[in-house]
C-alpha cells in the first residue's frame, strides 16, 4: 500500500467529507474537538482540511507539541550548560526558543558548542568520537521519544560512555489531556489522540477518559483521509451519543502498545511531577532519570545555577497550548511575533500552532 | 535586524533578502545590481553581456551525482543561463583548508575542468589561497562567469503577467535530499542524485519560442517557493501551483516525508522555472521533453490576478495551501 498516494486520494476525500457533513447536520450544535498532537495540527493546516468540513466543527489545538510546552528554565539551564563549555547536543526545533536571555542557536553563534542531531544515537556517536567534549542531549518530547533517548542511556551505561548525559525534559500526553478535562477551561467534546504517542502507549491509555470523563476518543493517523476519518468517527459517537476510544490508525497503533519500549522506559527513567509551560506543573506527567543512571544525568552529575526566568511579555503561549485561543487571537501573532522573531516557543517549532498557523493560514481570503 | 550574521542569513529566504535590502545595496547602489536579477546584463559596443558570480561551501564535497567542483561550474553557468546568456568564460578562485588530500583536490579540479568542458566555457582566470585547519571545510569555490546574451532574448520581471504558464523541467528537491542523506550518512537503501547540471543547451534548444518565453529562473537556495515568493512580491499578481503536476521523484517524496521537510523549499542545482505566454506553453513543454535534462518537464502552475502578492498551492486533495518565503533554514550548506 502506499500511504502517499491512496490516504490523499481526492475522491476518498470527497466521500468522507459528504458523511461527515451529514453527521454534523444530524447533531446541529457546535462542535469543538481537539487534535492533540502539534503533527495533526500541521496535517490538518497543511492539507487545508478545515475547508473540507462544515463550519459546526471545530479543530481546536492542544499542547502536544513537545517544544512549545518545554518551560523557558528548560531553555536557561541548557544554555547555561552551553555558558559552561558542554557540548549541546539537540533536535532541530530547540534551537531557536527563545530563553529568557536568548536562544540555543545565538549561542551557537557566539561561539558555544551546540549541535543538531537528527536522533538520541547521534548524540552517543558524538560522545563516542568527542571523549573529551562533555555531551549533554536535550531531551525533550513525548512517549513517542523518550523510548529512544532511555536506550541511549542504556547503551551508554553498557559501553561506559561516561561523557554522554541527557537533560531530561519528557513529558507523557495522558495526564495533560486529564489535565485539560480537570480544568474545565476549555469545552471539548471529542479528542483525536496523537497517532505515534500511541504506539508506544497503546489505545488503551485513553479509555479513562471516555470513562471517567465521558469523551469520546479516536487515535488518528496523520494523512488527509485519515485525519477525516478520525473526524467522521468523533462526530458519528457525539451523534450516539456514545463515549468510547476507537482506532483510525490500526495500521500502526495497537490496543497494547509497545510493551518492549515501555519496558525499557520503566528501567532508565521514572515518573515525575513536571512543569509543562502554560499548564503549571501536572502531577505524575513527566519523566526523570532513574538513580542507576544518575550518571548519565546531567542535573545530578553538574547541578547549574539558573536565573530566574522570565517569559517575552505578551506571548500568549499557554493560552493557545491549552485550547483557548487560536493564534490569531494573540495580539503579537504575525507582527511583531513571527518565525524570524519569535516571542515564544509555538512560534518556533513547526509543530507549534502559531508557527503552523503563520505558514500555513492566510491574511484574507484564498 | 539581528546582531550576528547567523546559518539563517545564508539560506536565500527572508534574511537573506533583509541582508541584500538593508546592508548590500545601499551601499552598492548601480542600476547594474538593482533588479537583483541572476546576472547583471550591460551592453558593451552593441553587444549585450551578461557576468555574475557565485561561492560554494557544500558539504560534503562528493554527493551522489555530483561534487563541489561539477556544482560550481553548472551553477554559474545556470545563472548565466536564466538570463539567456551563453556562457563563454568563467573564473576559478579556491580557498583551500590547510590538510586537505591532493588527491580530492586533484578529483576536483579535473570534475571543474569536465563539467567546464561540456558546457563548451573555457576557465580563464583563477586563484588559489590556502587557510590554516579548520579555517574552511576541505575546499570553498568561487566562480564568475561571462556570457554573450543572443538577440531575441527579452527576458524580465516585468513582462510577467496573468494568465501565463510556469514550466519546470524536471523533478524537484532531488539535490538537497541527495546532500543530506550523504552529509548525515542516513542510510536509505534507496538513494536519490543530485540534478546538478549546466542547463544552457536547454535555453539553445528553446530558442523557436525565446519570445514567449517571459523570465526565467533557476530555484537553488530557496526552491521553487523561494522564487516564487520573489517574483509576486509587490506585484498586481499571485501564483497558483498545482500539486498534482509537480513532477517529483518517489524517493524524494518518501526521504522529505519521513524528515518534515518540504522539497518545495528545497535546492535544485539542474532546475529552471520558465515563467511561458500560455498559448506557447505546450509547444515549450514539447521541445523540453526532446532534451535528456526536460524529459519530465511539466507545467506546474500558473500566474493568477488573485491574490496579489501570494503563491499557493492546489493541493492534490482540492484544497488550498499558503506557500510563504522560507523563513528559517530547513537545511544549511546545500550549495
Amino acid at each position: 500500500m502506499k500511504y502517499i498516494s491512496e490516504f490523499r486520494d481526492h475522491k476518498l476525500v470527497g466521500r468522507i467529507t459528504h458523511r461527515i457533513s451529514r453527521i454534523a447536520k444530524g447533531v446541529g450544535k457546535q462542535i469543538r474537538l481537539m487534535e492533540v498532537c502539534g503533527t495533526h495540527t500541521m496535517a490538518i493546516l497543511r492539507y487545508g482540511i478545515k475547508e473540507l468540513i462544515p463550519p459546526n466543527i471545530k479543530l481546536v489545538s492542544g499542547p502536544g507539541c513537545p517544544v512549545c510546552v518545554t518551560p523557558t528554565q528548560y531553555i536557561d539551564r541548557a544554555c547555561a550548560y552551553a555558558h559552561k563549555g558542554f557540548l549541546i547536543a539537540t533536535f532541530g526545533d530547540m534551537m531557536r526558543v527563545p530563553g529568557s536571555e536568548g536562544s540555543l542557536v545565538e549561542e551557537k553563534s557566539k561561539g558555544r558548542k551546540v549541535r543538531v542531531v537528527y536522533s538520541a544515537m547521534d548524540a552517543l556517536k558524538l560522545a563516542k568520537s568527542f571523549p573529551e567534549e562533555k555531551v549533554i542531549l536535550l531531551g525533550i518530547g513525548f512517549e513517542t521519544t523518550a523510548p529512544t533517548i532511555a536506550a541511549s542511556i542504556s547503551v551508554a551505561k553498557e559501553e561506559g560512555i561516561g561523557n554522554f548525559m541527557v537533560l531530561c525534559g519528557h513529558k507523557l500526553i495522558p495526564p495533560a489531556m486529564k489535565a485539560l478535562m480537570e480544568s474545565g477551561e476549555v469545552r471539548i467534546n471529542g479528542f483525536l489522540c496523537p497517532g505515534h504517542v500511541s504506539t508506544i502507549i497503546g489505545s488503551r491509555a485513553y479509555e479513562f477518559l471516555a470513562r471517567d470523563y465521558d469523551i469520546p476518543c479516536v487515535v488518528t493517523g496523520f494523512e488527509p483521509l485519515d485525519i477525516l476519518q478520525g473526524v467522521n468517527l468523533l462526530i458519528s459517537q457525539i451523534y450516539q451519543g456514545e463515549a468510547k476510544v476507537e482506532n483510525e490508525y490500526a495500521r500502526v497503533v495497537t490496543l497494547k502498545g509497545n510493551p518492549a519500549a515501555r519496558g525499557l522506559l520503566k528501567k532508565v527513567f521514572r515518573v515525575s511531577d513536571s512543569q509543562w509551560r502554560g499548564m503549571g506543573i501536572i502531577k505524575d506527567s513527566g519523566f526523570s532519570i532513574a538513580k542507576d543512571y544518575s550518571r548519565y544525568d546531567v542535573q545530578t552529575r553538574y547541578p547549574v545555577e539558573v536565573i530566574p526566568s522570565r517569559e517575552k511579555e505578551g506571548c500568549r503561549c499557554g493560552e493557545v497550548l491549552r485550547g483557548l485561543i487560536e493564534p490569531r487571537e494573540c495580539a503579537l501573532f504575525r507582527n511583531p511575533c513571527n518565525p524570524s522573531n519569535p516571542f515564544g516557543p509555538c512560534m518556533v517549532s513547526i509543530e507549534g500552532a502559531c508557527n503552523i498557523h503563520y505558514r500555513f493560514g492566510h491574511k484574507g481570503k484564498l | 535586524m539581528r546582531e550576528v550574521i547567523s546559518l539563517a542569513h545564508g539560506n536565500g529566504g527572508k534574511l537573506t533578502q533583509e541582508l541584500i535590502k538593508d546592508i548590500f545595496l545601499p551601499c552598492f547602489d548601480n542600476p547594474l545590481l538593482a533588479p537583483l536579477t541572476d546576472s547583471a546584463v550591460f551592453e558593451i559596443n552593441g553587444t549585450k553581456l551578461a557576468f555574475t558570480t557565485d561561492s560554494y561551501v557544500i558539504r560534503p564535497l562528493f554527493f551522489p551525482g555530483g561534487d563541489i567542483g561539477k556544482l560550481s561550474v553548472s551553477g554559474t553557468i545556470n545563472d548565466l543561463a536564466v538570463m539567456g546568456a551563453k556562457p563563454i568564460f568563467i573564473s576559478c578562485g579556491l580557498i583551500i583548508e590547510e590538510g586537505l588530500s591532493l588527491l580530492t583536490l586533484k578529483k576536483i579540479i579535473r570534475s571543474i575542468e569536465k563539467t567546464a568542458r561540456y558546457a563548451g566555457v573555457s576557465v580563464a582566470a583563477g586563484d588559489t589561497k590556502v587557510v590554516e585547519k579548520g579555517s574552511a571545510d576541505g575546499i570553498f569555490i568561487n566562480t564568475s562567469g561571462i556570457g554573450i546574451v543572443p538577440p531575441g532574448i527579452n527576458l524580465s520581471f516585468e513582462r510577467i503577467e496573468t494568465g501565463d504558464y510556469i514550466i519546470v523541467n524536471g523533478t524537484v528537491g532531488d539535490h538537497s535530499v541527495a546532500v543530506l542523506s550523504k552529509r548525515e550518512e542516513l542510510g536509505f537503501e534507496k538513494s536519490v542524485s543530485s540534478d546538478c547540471a549546466p542547463l544552457y543547451e536547454l535555453v539553445e534548444k528553446l530558442k523557436p519560442y525565446w519570445e514567449s518565453i517571459k523570465f526565467m529562473r533557476d530555484p537553488t537556495r530557496g526552491g521553487l517557493a523561494g522564487v516564487f515568493n520573489e517574483v509576486v512580491q509587490g506585484r498586481g499578481f499571485g501564483i497558483e501551483l498545482w500539486e498534482r503536476s509537480i513532477p517529483f521523484q518517489e524517493e524524494t517524496i518518501v526521504i522529505c516525508e519521513l524528515l518534515g521537510i518540504d522539497p518545495l523549499y528545497l535546492a535544485n542545482e539542474g532546475k529552471i522555472l520558465f515563467f511561458v505566454e500560455r498559448e506557447r506553453a505546450k509547444d515549450v513543454l514539447r521541445a523540453l521533453h526532446t532534451h535528456s535534462l526536460g524529459k519530465k518537464a511539466s507545467i506546474i502552475g500558473e500566474v493568477v490576478a488573485e491574490p496579489a502578492g501570494r503563491v499557493y498551492l492546489r493541493t492534490n486533495i482540492g484544497t488550498k495551501r499558503v506557500l510563504d518565503m522560507l523563513i528559517e533554514d530547513q537545511l544549511p550548506r546545500i550549495c
